[in-house]
């Protein structure tokens, strides 16, 4: 493959530009992967990536992935807070890469909580 | 913590923690000295003095959900089992700068492991936060700086897929080019 040159970004960018205009940006989904110290030494890292190629490989553009320290419950990571538009934040416990893509199947695109992998409903507050 | 790029990973937590709005992360590989450096600097809030010296303790936290704090000190371990150490400088305001010495060829030191991916999830996931990545293999070096692609992009967030992916091939074409050991 050709080296990757900053000319290849300026393409990129009048194609994203085009693509952009097409569509409306609009933000339905916001995955957080809690990756503290504890999330990364139980595998969140791997849960990261997983979410990052399902999404690549279904191709959304409405889902938005972050990442957030530990919340205090180290025993239960890695874990994943999903929260879809005007609907209350799902809390996902011990999460790898199987139940990643499952709960990005059916949650994320599909709308239908994975009862069996949930931790909590809400938000908690991290000082 | 399996790997380097997981302490990473890990600290630079601590920087976004801190507001840091430019994170640098540089690794230098010296295989004559058998010697690893990995340094991760930032303009964030800094620390006191009397707060930095309580870092390296594992039940020092400025949480309040849990009583330890174990990044640091797995870092300052994983450096000392390879004979290597851990420095720390702060100024209160300004930043801080971690510095990290490894055995290059020692048995006990971590893989650098997945260091792409790791960069990657800290663009994505920091999107207002600039990077500085700088890694040299004895006297070949490779950098990349999301400021230079903003420049380039302008409006197109950084975390569009598209731009994900060339920052993806950027990084992994820069590796292979200097033909990292780690």
């Amino acid at each position: 493959m050709a080296k990757l040159t900053i000319d290849d970004l300026k393409k990129i960018k009048e194609k994203v530009h085009k693509e952009m205009s097409l569509r409306d940006g609009d933000r339905r989904v916001k995955v957080t992967v809690h990756m503290g110290t504890c999330g990364i030494a139980s595998g969140a890292k791997e849960v990261m990536d997983t979410l990052m190629e399902e999404i690549e490989t279904a191709a959304v553009h409405d889902v938005v992935v972050t990442t957030s320290g530990c919340m205090g419950l180290c025993s239960r990571e890695p874990l994943v807070t999903v929260e879809m538009l005007n609907s209350d934040p799902i809390k996902y416990e011990y999460v790898n890469p199987n139940k990643m893509r499952q709960i990005f199947k059916r949650h994320i695109l599909a709308g239908e909580i994975q009862t069996p992998f949930v931790l909590a409903k809400g938000s908690e507050s991290i000082k | 913590m399996l790997s380097l790029a997981a302490h990473i990973l890990d600290i630079v937590e601590n920087s976004v923690r801190a507001s840091a709005t430019l994170i640098e992360i540089l690794i230098e590989e010296d295989t004559n000295d058998d010697c690893l450096t990995i340094e991760i600097i930032d303009n964030g809030h800094g620390m006191d003095e009397k707060t930095l010296k309580k870092v390296r303790d594992p039940f020092y936290t400025t949480k309040t959900v849990r009583r330890v704090g174990l990044g640091l000190p797995l870092l300052a371990e994983a450096a000392e089992r390879s004979g290597g150490t851990l420095r720390m400088e702060s100024i209160e305001n300004t930043g801080t700068r971690i510095k990290a010495t490894f055995g290059l060829r020692h048995l006990d030191r971590q893989p650098l492991g997945d260091i792409v991916g790791t960069l990657i999830i800290l663009i994505v996931a920091n999107i207002h936060i600039d990077f500085f990545y700088k890694h040299r293999h004895n006297d070949r070096q490779f950098e990349m700086d999301t400021r230079v692609i903003r420049k380039e992009i302008e409006d197109v967030p950084i975390n569009h897929p598209e731009i994900i992916k060339y920052i993806r091939g950027v990084i992994e074409e820069g590796l292979s080019e200097i033909g990292s050991e780690a």
